[in-house]
């Protein structure tokens, strides 16, 4: 028995050489999808309660605060000074921290683990992948189940009647876009993080962004520096994106919450593929 | 997909044989060298291993091997020299050189989220393989890994020896050109070993090159074609296992017991017979061209070992004359 006898096709080229004499870049094999295959059929194995049990933490939340601390505040003023629900005020906001919640998870415990443990990254740097389509694919796969979350809280948006204006469709992809801006920067700072103390530090930053990026309430409450600190972070330009949509109402601050998540890919794509890298081809 | 010049140029580059007519060669280092900060882990080392060859670098640890290894696979950068596989320079054309490379780490890294079919698939989609050809490839190389009744086993339910096929098995899913074996028989046992060794004959009768690192001076005299031998980051040696021993050592090397207290005063009393004598705490050992001979010597002089053997000289005669035999960590 031959394990290497030439594999030919229809036309005579052996498929080994074929698959070799593709155009490579020096870190990119034009390959992603190999590393997208690869998370959907581990995921498909095993971890499927972590994923559901992260879609339904925002949902708890807006059926909570939404529901619940709703009934007490009544209705508020909406992006467009319009009258909504607190329900309807703050269910884009927890859409967004939907987005972020899944795009970090899987971008940092997910690949520290795979990176650290699984040793996973140097098998793949072993093969024809560059680290750019190991990045790219992560990140995809992050998105992925930014995508998914996004769809479900968007339908229980639905179901609960929050949803007012056929624009609220375009929270998904913004959210998709919210995800990416996390997960590509959230791969790149986990490749710094060498312990699961470190790894607790992501934590200690998603907290309070989550509580205090205009999620429950607006900025105004707080004094004019410390609005100034909350603006420079991501989760407020993406409460604020996806509030706008929801109830269909656009400014120049829109671009200005696009432009910050483009602008926070490019910066979180470069640094990931650095630091791969740095990291496994030192 | 790709332009016909780039094939073209491709193919000159790394398949015409050379224009002298001297042997073809798939990988040729010249004063390779890296250094981590201070510390050079691979000093200037150079070679040339011809298509088809089984190669080994041997070596105690932290001699460099691994490091060398991982040049090789364009896993590491060099600090300085030059390096070419398949005529294509590993950091500048990484994946497109590990395209041409099997790779069996020393330590395995197997897919444990994928089952042990599903690794050898997702790992051949990683060289941009199609399924139509993996699938009938995984099932043979699970076969060729004794594996076959383990293609729906999770990873962790593998023995050593198992994983140690499996990741074998899955180094090969791209037909490469070049087989990479770092240790790859540590921690396995002899039957694990040698059903091992089995495979990677067949596979070197196929023409495959196989680089190979290990501590165990047995599996480099079975398998390598020819062999350096490293340390500290320098080759001491180069040649084929028979060729070393003859130049390194004697034909056979004669082992007396004498006591541990004797051992070290005996010597003196042993000049002269066999060409080399060297004290050990344990064992005296006289290297000779003939043991036999040597020992009616120590007869004659009215030494009386508490025993004696009579062996032929190995590649671990070679292996601890030039590393030495204190310890390095």
């Amino acid at each position: 028995m031959s394990v290497l006898a030439g594999h030919y096709d229809a036309a005579g080229q052996s498929v080994t050489d074929a698959a070799r004499n593709r155009r490579f870049g020096p870190l990119y094999s034009r390959n992603v999808r190999a590393v997208v295959a690869r998370g959907l059929m581990a995921t498909k194995s095993s971890n499927w309660m972590v994923m559901v049990s992260g879609f339904f933490e925002p949902v708890l939340y807006l059926i909570s605060m939404g529901v619940g601390l709703g009934a007490i505040v009544g209705a508020v003023q909406g992006p467009g000074g319009q009258q909504i629900s607190y329900a309807a005020y703050i269910a884009p906001a927890l859409l967004a921290v939907s987005a972020m919640n899944g795009a970090v998870y899987d971008s940092t415990w997910n690949v520290f683990f795979k990176m650290n443990f699984a040793k996973l990254y140097q098998g793949m740097l072993y093969t024809s992948l560059g680290p750019i389509d190991v990045a790219m694919g992560e990140i995809f796969l992050a998105l992925l189940r930014g995508l998914m979350y996004a769809t479900g809280f968007t339908a229980v948006m639905g179901v609960m009647g929050l949803i007012t204006t056929p624009w609220a469709i375009l929270m998904i992809p913004a959210s998709v876009l919210i995800a990416f801006g996390f997960a590509s920067f959230g791969m790149g700072i986990t490749s710094f993080m060498k312990t699961f103390q470190q790894m607790d530090w992501i934590n200690f930053v998603m907290l309070p962004m989550f509580l205090f990026s205009a999620t429950f309430y607006p900025l105004s409450v707080y004094p004019q520096w410390i609005q100034w600190l909350i603006q420079a972070m991501p989760l407020w330009h993406g409460v604020e994106l996806l509030r706008q949509i929801s109830v269909g109402v656009f400014t120049p601050a829109t671009a200005v919450h696009i432009g910050y998540y483009l602008v926070m890919i490019v910066l979180g794509v470069a640094l990931t593929t650095g630091r791969l890298r740095k990291l496994f081809l030192k | 997909m790709f332009r016909v010049s780039e094939l073209v140029s491709k193919e000159t580059l790394v398949r015409s044989p050379d224009e002298t007519g001297s042997p073809q060669y798939v990988i040729t280092a010249e004063n390779l060298t890296k250094s981590y900060g201070d510390v050079t882990a691979v000093d200037g080392i150079s070679f040339r291993v011809p298509a088809g060859e089984a190669f080994g670098l041997l070596g105690p640890n932290g001699a460099g091997k691994s490091t060398t290894m991982k040049m090789i696979g364009g896993v590491s950068q060099r600090t300085s020299g030059s390096l070419s596989i398949m005529g294509l320079d590993p950091e500048q054309h990484g994946p497109e050189v590990r395209a041409h490379l099997g790779v069996v780490p020393q330590q395995d890294n197997l897919d444990e989220e994928l089952k042990v079919r599903d690794n050898l698939l997702v790992y051949g989609r990683y060289f941009g393989l199609p399924m139509s050809y993996l699938k009938p490839k995984a099932d043979e190389l699970l076969e060729f890994a004794q594996l076959t009744d383990k293609a729906k086993s999770k990873v962790d339910a593998l023995s050593g020896g198992m994983k140690r096929r499996l990741t074998i098995a899955r180094s090969l899913i791209n037909e490469p050109r070049i087989l990479l074996l770092d240790e790859p028989t540590t921690g396995l046992d002899p039957q694990a070993r040698h059903i091992l060794w089995d495979r990677l004959f067949r596979l070197k009768e196929q023409g495959v090159t196989l680089i190979l690192t290990t501590h165990y001076m047995d599996e480099a005299e079975q398998l390598c074609d020819r062999l350096i031998v490293v340390d500290k980051g320098k080759i001491m040696a180069e040649g084929s296992p028979a060729s070393l021993i003859r130049e390194y050592s004697t034909r056979e090397v004669l082992e007396l017991r004498f006591g541990s207290e004797r051992n070290a005063t005996v010597g003196a009393e042993l000049e002269g017979i066999g060409e080399r004598l060297e004290t050990l705490p344990d064992r005296v050992l006289i290297y000779a061209h003939d043991g036999e001979a040597a020992l009616e010597q120590v007869s004659a002089r009215g030494l009386h070992p508490v025993t004696s053997l009579v062996r032929r000289s190995s590649l671990e005669d070679v292996f601890l004359r030039l590393t030495g035999r204190s310890l390095v960590d």
